[in-house]
């Protein structure tokens, strides 16, 4: 039964070819049925091979396929293949159920785009190249996909490529990108060259052999990889600006799945975390800084994509918090659940922004709980859940991260808690700002501001105001009323399955019994030797669990007083979080701008004097050679035999050297 | 005993430069082919000298080809001289400067 | 000096006398003014150095020295000297290369100093001759060399014979005239050259047949079996002075 796992990319890869080749000729909404289905039975199929899985002893539950040798040189062999194994697995389930959801979600979404073949191709291809991550056998297979999802997040980052602020958005991704991947690559060789391998299960069996500075190198190494991927300090700045890619492709790269490769990648490695303590540490610290900073911003965003945005940055923090800890299964956990209300909230604001006529201004919004109920109604489980309000799933899995991470280290637990209660605060006032008080985009357009943008509203950090997409919105284009109004089934039914998974994904791993555990339990035999372990006794596991509930109802209730009638407080959004505490502004000043300038002077100075000159100046240095040379041919037949007669003493006197000698 | 041949190759050395100096410094072509002559000449000498030193009939054998050839050569170059030469009154090997770079 | 001492009278007198006549001969051909002169001077040098081939056993050569080099190639030089002018003289004192005549002094003697540096070595003594004995006993030297040329070297000699007939041939070549626009053969080379060359001045145009071209009718057309220099026939012949 495990052997179908190969079928798992196939299907998104083969809609991907499909849809290359005849996807003009499918169309709309052909094309995005196909690459629907395409997952949908890769989905099927996971949940095959999970059951053939889960039927096993758990002692066996890795199962390795090779598809053939990939490449051999001297002691370097690579195969592609696949891992089966309960991590691989999880990752697998929730990619393609998500991924399915939200194919299905882009068929409404992006009805009226000109290229919506197109999208749907690279959407197969992602999650194509995002399974081959999860599921590869050997760390070039995981590269493979790691490479993929990057290549696919650039597509469709710039997929309305002829603005320029979505070309340069995906441009700035892939750079980011691949300064993590340098890092990938080297740890690859510095595995090769301790371990001799570079297939997983081998690898984690030779690890005794290799020092401790080279464990944790590589642990450093791949943690940069994975920092480049999941946007943290301090390769995170390409997060926000990936936002101008289309709702449904925020929803799926930029929260669900290509940014928590990194997670996944910390969660495979975890045997040589375990045994690179500080490694691991570092990657804790920076886990939860991100993720504090990555709060402290999304408070004071206005652009509703890009409040998400730095929610995903600050979510992602806490797992690789959670990580670094050692919690792998909460780091897990966490990854599951947020998967599922991240993608919610996307694709809410989606919605949102589908019926607003492409507006992304929260604060040109407001009062549209009335209008649209479901996507509010959803939009309000997905807020409770990431603030972790009980019994809502966000709770569950932060619940277990901060708890893990007091253990490790007080102080990372209180920054876990500030970021919690900042956490509940900006989705709530998102929701706020959105759903409820009064329609002020009504408002504007009465007012005779036709084109529905907010009058002397704050300017969104680092973006032109009001980013306009070519997707029409239901709204009406011209000059005149808008109507929001619900989205189509295809829209809302995936807002109501992930609705419904956020407020129940707590039910995987509830702490009450160690019967409960499930996903503790599953995840064992990957990460269970190197679980960091701290017993607590139920008494204080309790009060930490009431904790963590205070915190996500003190931050709601601030929402909720402070964003109730109000659509504008300067003082709780400052500019220096506006502008994202000027991190990207410095990197444009102090490394842009130096290599712009460093290009203009190399072009000018080393290309044009340097190189040309060299190049010219032989040829130059030749003309003048000749020149000087061309006097010895002076005409004369007395000159000529002079220079006979030079020659024949040069031989002789050499003769008479050699004879004297 | 007659004179060793030591002697005769200064001799045929100083009859071979006084012939390259001559070369090299007049101009008239006529008296350039013949310092031509007078270097073959110094080098017959050689060879009979060998010839006799070394005892070995080689040499005049020699002799007796650079004689042929040399009067083959006379008669080719005193042609072309006077095809050259033959309109030009007063000509000299310096005036023949058509291959200057 | 020793050695030569060791030698016999009569041999070191005789190239004592012998080697002075080449050298002063040498020296006349290079330093004379009239190329006359230059070529009986060079007459003297052959004469010295034939008789010092009959002092080095070489008597035949010495013949054919006498004979052919100064006998025939010096009529030659003769020959042409008096056809191509010889009252002209060329100005020795004047060098229009300052360069060219300290050079070819100092290579000259640095070449010479080097040869006769060269030239005082060990003769290696009882080998055994490649083409055969100089000297065999009661042989003359015209039998050893008939017979070393004929047998040893017949290749050589065969292809030296092609080599006088190719000369000859072209000599006959250079030394015509070229070929007139109405298409009369030219006539005998020398005579008419002679008849046609600098000797003759105003007249030269009348003689059409003769000189081959008309000034007039020189320039339009490419000449075959001309010369470089053809060109300049119109214009010397202008500026040939009415004699």
């Amino acid at each position: 039964m495990l052997h179908v796992a190969f079928l798992i990319p196939l299907f998104p890869l083969a809609g991907y070819g499909i849809l290359t080749l005849a996807g003009r000729r499918l169309g709309n909404p052909l094309a995005g049925w196909l690459a629907t289905a395409m997952v949908g039975a890769s989905f099927v199929v996971t949940l095959v091979v999970f059951a053939g899985l889960f039927g096993r002893a758990p002692a066996h539950r890795s199962f390795q396929q090779t598809w053939w040798t990939w490449f051999s040189v001297d002691r370097l062999h690579v195969t592609a293949g696949i891992l089966v194994d309960p991590l691989s697995m999880t990752m697998a389930l929730f990619v393609t159920g998500v991924s399915t959801l939200i194919h299905l979600y882009s068929i409404g979404y992006m009805e009226h785009d000109p290229q919506f073949p197109k999208f749907f191709l690279y959407l197969n291809l992602f999650v194509a190249a995002m399974l081959l991550l999860v599921l590869g056998g050997n760390l070039l297979m995981t590269f493979l996909g790691w490479e993929g999802v990057g290549v696919c997040s650039y597509f469709l980052i710039s997929f309305w490529f002829d603005r320029p602020s979505a070309a340069s958005a995906g441009k700035k991704a892939m750079i980011f990108n691949r300064i993590g991947d340098a890092g990938f690559l080297v740890a690859m060789f510095l595995v090769f060259e301790r371990t001799g391998s570079l297939q997983y299960t081998t690898v984690f069996s030779r690890l005794g052999h290799v020092g401790t500075p080279s464990l944790t190198a590589s642990a450093l190494l791949l943690f940069l990889g994975a920092a480049g991927k999941s946007a943290q300090l301090p390769l995170y700045p390409w997060l926000a600006d990936a936002m101008e890619g289309p709702t449904p492709v925020s929803a799926l790269i930029h929260a669900a799945t290509m940014v928590t490769a990194g997670v996944y990648l910390m969660c495979r490695i975890n045997p040589i975390l375990f045994r690179a303590p500080d490694a691991a540490h570092t990657i804790a610290i920076i886990g939860g800084i991100t993720a504090f900073l990555g709060a402290t911003i999304a408070c004071a965003q206005t652009d509703i994509k890009k409040i998400l945005a730095y929610s995903t940055i600050s979510q992602l923090g806490y797992m690789f918090l959670a990580a670094g800890v050692g919690a792998y299964v909460a780091a897990i956990f966490l990854m599951l659940t947020h998967a599922f209300y991240k993608a919610l909230l996307f694709l809410g604001a989606g919605s949102v922004i589908h019926a607003m006529n492409d507006e992304q201004n929260t604060k040109a919004m407001g009062g549209l709980r009335a209008l649209m109920p479901i996507t509010a109604g959803t939009f309000l489980v997905a807020w409770l859940s990431i603030g972790g309000v009980p019994p809502f799933s966000g709770f569950w899995s932060k619940g277990d991260v901060l708890l893990n991470t007091y253990g490790y280290s007080p102080v990372l637990y209180a920054l876990g808690a500030l970021t919690a209660v900042l956490t509940a605060y900006y989705i709530g006032r998102c929701y706020m700002l959105v759903f409820t008080g009064n329609a002020r985009w009504a408002e504007a357009r009465a007012s005779g501001d036709g084109h529905g943008h907010v009058v002397g509203g704050p300017v969104p950090a680092g973006e032109d105001a009001a980013s306009v997409s070519p997707t029409a919105g239901h709204g009406e284009r011209e000059h005149g009323a808008l109507h929001p109004h619900e989205p189509s089934w295809v829209m809302t039914l995936p807002l109501l399955v992930l609705g419904v998974a956020s407020a129940l994904g707590g039910l995987i791993n509830l702490p009450f019994h160690p019967t409960l555990v499930f996903l503790e339990r599953w995840l064992d035999p990957v990460v269970g030797k190197t679980l960091f372990n701290h017993h607590f006794s139920a008494a204080s596991e309790i009060g930490f669990a009431c904790i963590d509930g205070v915190l996500a109802v003190v931050g709601v209730a601030l929402a909720v007083t402070l964003w109730r009638a109000v659509a504008d407080r300067p003082a709780v959004e400052p500019t220096f979080l506006q502008r994202a505490w000027y991190i990207d502004f410095g990197y444009d000043r102090l490394l842009a701008r130096t290599s712009t300038r460093f290009a203009a002077f190399t072009s000018a100075v080393v290309e044009r004097k340097v190189i040309d000159g060299a190049v010219n100046g032989v040829a130059a240095a030749f003309r003048r050679g000749g020149g000087v040379l061309r006097r010895v041919q002076t005409g004369y037949v007395r000159n000529y035999a002079l220079g006979v007669m030079l020659g024949l003493v040069v031989l002789l006197a050499y003769v008479v050297s050699r004879s004297v000698s | 005993m007659s004179v060793p041949g030591d002697f005769y190759l200064t001799l045929s050395a100083v009859l071979f430069t006084i012939g390259a100096i001559g070369l090299l410094v007049r101009r008239n072509v006529l008296v350039m082919f013949m310092c031509v002559e007078l270097m073959l000449n110094a080098a017959n000498l050689a060879f009979v000298t060998f010839a006799r030193e070394l005892d070995d009939v080689g040499g005049q054998t020699a002799v007796f080809f650079v004689l042929v050839v040399a009067a083959a050569e006379v008669v080719v170059g005193l042609g072309i001289i006077v095809a050259i030469f033959r309109r030009r009154v007063g000509a000299t090997a310096d005036d023949i400067h058509v291959l200057k770079g | 000096m020793h050695l030569l001492l060791a030698a016999t009278v009569p041999d070191a007198l005789t190239f004592a006398v012998a080697a002075a006549i080449s050298v002063i001969g040498a020296l006349g051909v290079v330093l004379s003014r009239n190329p006359v002169h230059s070529a009986l001077m060079l007459i003297m040098t052959l004469f010295g150095v034939a008789v010092l081939f009959v002092e080095e056993n070489a008597q035949f050569l010495a013949a054919v020295q006498v004979i052919v080099y100064a006998g025939a190639i010096v009529v030659l030089f003769l020959f042409v000297i008096m056809l191509l002018g010889v009252d002209r003289s060329e100005a020795l004192a004047s060098e229009p290369m300052p360069a060219q005549r300290w050079l070819a002094l100092v290579l000259g003697i640095l070449g010479c100093a080097e040869v006769i540096l060269l030239a005082r070595g060990k003769w290696p003594v009882g080998a055994h001759s490649v083409s055969g004995v100089a000297n065999p006993p009661h042989t003359a030297n015209v039998t050893v060399l008939g017979r070393s040329v004929f047998t040893t070297y017949l290749l050589p000699f065969e292809i030296t014979s092609a080599l006088l007939v190719i000369a000859v041939i072209g000599a006959v070549v250079l030394a015509r005239r070229p070929r007139g626009p109405e298409g009369e053969a030219p006539a005998s080379g020398t005579g008419s050259e002679q008849a046609a060359g600098e000797g003759g001045g105003a007249g030269a145009p009348e003689r059409g047949a003769g000189a081959g071209l008309a000034p007039a009718e020189l320039a339009p057309q490419p000449e075959p079996g001309g010369t470089v220099l053809e060109e300049e026939e119109r214009v010397s012949v202008a500026q040939r002075p009415d004699q």
